[in-house]
């Protein structure tokens, strides 16, 4: 039964190594036995997948913004374009200044030539803490700062495309972007909002992301492989991929109103934070799917699985427990998005029922075929350390 | 009996517990002691050698086991004291707090010291390509977690019990202030009776020192630290970079009667209104942080003419003392230059991402109190901001309704509406 304050989706906006767009990502997607896009040897023995050519301009109009912003603050701004675009709200005025924002964000790329030349000294100097103040006073750009804070992602998007109703960022990789879905969600459904801008975006093309998950050793080396066949291969199991997810969410009665098509309604939305060191994770998930409280019948499950061993084969087994379940870990064609994976997934489920049809296998192996027509797809994020999500996303009708 | 609900129909969101940490002591009665009687807490910078820097004093925390070990293990021990001394004086159980958990804290990277010890344990390749060959080799978790956002909440839910995924926020400088509203909006959502929001900010590196005064945000006044403070003055140069943490047990007000806590106060309203104007300065007529003001008194159901006192941002830089006066004059007319606005920024500097939380704390026990903290320093009015500002002395008063405002780089502005007692 529908609601007037159901959540609905009514903007996508994406970003891959596979190309930008949900009708670019829906293409390729679903051609059976696509091919990663891969570069391995720019950060080797780590393969990631680099982010597409992309001409800033369509989305980020001002030079002088573009030059304010590195590359992962400018990605998830063209992001945030492309899905205020897709739901006819970009350059209206009104819808703009009344729309809030929940933005799931990491920090923003160091200056890789300076650290590396203070690191460069330190093997000589003693006096460590002087050094970093003569090398960080001269050789920082002082606007560096602004294009490194976490928040101003979502102050590049209020700057750029005028979205003002309100701006909050979440931080905390995965998580962050279960939590900003999930909070999007429930202030549209209790009347707190009508519009919500809610998404994320990874940069990974800078050593400092790929350190962020190798201080725990979570980086695959060697061969690429798909996401649910680096279980024992060298290194921790994740490919990483740069990219960005933006979705409007928007009450039921207030998209119909002003007309736009729906792509499917989102909901429910939970989330959780097992205890891993005391083996609570498979709890855990089995838990999020009850709660999740999916349909009878055959089930398209778009897995945001990272690789991560642990936490991948903790999702696959809890998965496959499930007959009904078909899975399509797209990390295997995009890489691990971080902050954006949870959005990414639940844009991806959101295509699939608005084209009534399902992804192919992204991985035979691994991977059954799913014939029907998807009317609920299940969304997950299971963090490759910590904190996990879900959400069912369904036909709007 | 009390009115349960507001004015919109939604579950009366009371304070039954509060903590807090600056550099003017730990928990309510030291810093309440110190505020009150307009003791700074700003002195010269010993945590790091200040050669070649301009600013050389802050209002770091130095007096706590994890001062020195860096920004992620400092944010995470200011959190967890302010947040002990919030749930322990609500009474709730401190190991099984079963409500969620919102978390204001800076954003982390690798710290330097433990970039330079990990560079240093090898001596093959260079620049990154060594960090991540050392990075992969480590066998325990400990630095890995310093550089995960969701971290410090992580440990925090294990330490109090918290439920559900915490959620780790920023909003720049009104931090704080967002943590708050989101667990006021969530009691309001029906979707919890309780609800733990800090913020905690412990990242006053020389790192971080240095991006601020690249930027020309700080005070350069290091000959009398005490001194370099002055929101609303007319020689305010810059705002002092501080450390602290501020906690408030959230409860719904029925269920805080319920099990016969001490409602300290009332979280009346939340306001906010994002600026599209600059990175670092604000729309020049004020707009949006008239908009996010007003938003805050609509949200709580009140008039201009109900506010009694304001907790100003009062950052003591030249921008935001200006916008401030032009904002609060714009709301409420006239009445402006009658009404006390205070800034606790002027003793305990800025504690960024912990600000709002710290301020609201300082808010709640204004009230409580019935005593009104100074702006110290104000020593120099500039002429161009007429605001009664509780010049240098605290002052008695009877304070029912309190604004707190919180502006911040990125565009971000937040005000909250507290109040004495349920309506």
């Amino acid at each position: 039964m529908s609601s007037p304050h159901d959540v609905v989706i009514t903007g996508i906006g994406l970003v891959s190594s596979q190309g930008e767009g949900p009708d670019a990502h829906w293409q390729k997607l679903t051609q059976p036995g696509l091919e990663p896009v891969l570069d391995a040897s720019r950060f080797a023995p780590y393969t990631v997948h680099p982010l597409p050519a992309i001409d800033w301009n369509l989305q980020i109009a001002k030079r002088g913004d573009q030059r304010q912003m590195e590359t992962w603050q400018r990605l998830g701004t063209y992001a945030a374009g492309l899905a205020l675009d897709d739901a006819g709200i970009k350059g209206n005025d009104e819808l703009c200044t009344t729309m809030d924002m929940v933005v799931a964000a990491g920090g923003g790329e160091r200056d890789e030539a300076v650290d590396a030349a203070i690191l460069a000294a330190s093997e000589s100097r003693n006096d460590r803490d002087v050094l970093l103040n003569e090398k960080l006073t001269t050789e920082l750009r002082p606007t560096l700062f602004l294009a490194q804070l976490s928040n101003l992602l979502a102050g590049n998007i209020s700057i750029v495309h005028k979205v003002t109703g309100s701006s909050r960022t979440f931080m905390g990789e995965e998580g962050a972007g279960v939590a900003a879905v999930e909070t999007a969600a429930a202030r549209i459904r209790s009347g707190q909002s009508t519009h919500i801008l809610v998404g994320g975006a990874f940069q990974t093309e800078h050593s400092d992301m790929l350190l962020g998950y190798e201080l725990a050793g979570y980086l695959h080396r060697g061969a690429w492989k798909p996401v649910w066949q680096r279980q024992g291969g060298e290194g921790g199991g994740v490919v990483t991929g740069s990219g960005g997810a933006f979705l409007v969410l928007e009450q039921r009665e207030h998209a119909v109103k002003r007309g736009r098509k729906i792509y499917a309604e989102l909901g429910p939305i939970v989330s959780g934070r097992a205890r891993r060191r005391r083996g609570e994770l498979d709890a855990e998930i089995a838990s999020l799917l009850k709660q999740a409280a999916l349909p009878n019948g055959e089930l398209l499950a778009i897995s945001g699985a990272s690789g991560a061993h642990a936490a991948t084969a903790a999702e696959k087994s809890a998965l496959d427990a499930n007959p009904a379940i078909a899975a399509r870990a797209f990390s295997t064609l995009t890489g691990h998005m971080k902050e954006a994976q949870f959005p990414f997934a639940v844009a991806l489920a959101a295509l699939a029922v608005e084209r009534k049809a399902a992804y192919p296998v992204f991985d035979a192996a691994n991977e059954k075929p799913f014939s029907g027509i998807p009317r609920t797809v299940l969304a997950t994020a299971i963090g490759y350390h910590q904190f996990e999500g879900m959400a069912l996303v369904s036909a709007a009708d | 009996m009390a009115n349960l609900k507001d004015h919109m129909g939604r579950p009366i969101v009371a304070v039954t517990g509060i903590g807090v940490v600056t550099s003017l002591g730990v928990g309510k009665t030291d810093n309440w002691a110190a505020l009150t009687s307009g003791k700074s807490g700003i002195h010269p910078i010993t945590r790091f050698p200040v050669d070649l820097l301009n600013t050389r004093i802050s209002g770091m925390v130095d007096f706590l086991p994890s001062s020195s070990k860096g920004a992620s293990l400092l944010t995470y021990e200011l959190a967890e004291t302010a947040a002990q001394e919030a749930v322990a004086e609500s009474g709730l159980d401190s190991g099984d707090f079963a409500g969620p958990l919102f978390l204001a804290s800076p954003p982390v990277e690798l710290d330097w010291h433990e970039r330079f010890s990990l560079y240093n344990s090898d001596s093959e390749d260079a620049g990154a390509e060594r960090l991540l060959r050392v990075a992969r080799g480590l066998k325990e978790l400990d630095i890995f977690e310093t550089t995960q956002f969701g971290s410090i909440a992580d440990r925090l839910a294990d330490r109090f019990g918290t439920r559900g995924l915490p959620i780790t926020l920023s909003t720049a400088c009104a931090s704080g202030a967002t943590a708050i509203q989101l667990g006021v909006e969530a009691i309001r959502r029906g979707e919890c009776d309780r609800a733990l929001s800090i913020g905690a900010d412990g990242s006053a590196t020389a790192e971080a020192l240095i991006r601020f005064s690249l930027l020309s945000a700080l005070s350069t006044h290091n000959d009398l630290p005490e001194k370099a403070s002055k929101p609303f003055s007319k020689d305010r140069d810059g705002f002092v970079l501080a450390e602290g943490s501020g906690a408030l047990v959230l409860e719904s007000l029925e269920a805080a009667l319920a099990r016969g806590a001490t409602i300290l106060g009332i979280m009346r309203g939340c306001g906010e209104k994002a600026d599209d104007f600059h990175r670092t300065r604000s729309k020049p007529d004020g707009s949006p942080a008239i908009a996010a003001v007003r938003a805050a008194l609509a949200d709580a159901g009140l008039g201009e003419d109900e506010i009694d006192y304001v907790n100003a941002h009062g950052t003591s830089t030249p921008e935001n003392d200006k916008m401030e006066h032009l904002s609060l004059s714009t709301v409420f007319g006239e009445r402006i230059g009658s009404m006390p606005i205070s800034s606790n920024k002027s003793m305990i500097g800025h504690t960024l991402s912990a600000a709002g939380a710290v301020e609201a704390a300082f808010s709640l026990m204004t009230m409580r109190e019935s005593v009104i903290p100074p702006t110290i320093n104000y020593d120099n009015p500039d002429p161009a901001i007429v605001l009664d500002v509780v010049p240098n002395q605290k002052r008695n008063a009877e304070v029912g309704t309190v604004l707190s405002n919180s502006f911040g780089f990125g565009g971000q502005n937040t005000c909250l509406v507290m109040a004495r007692e349920p309506v």
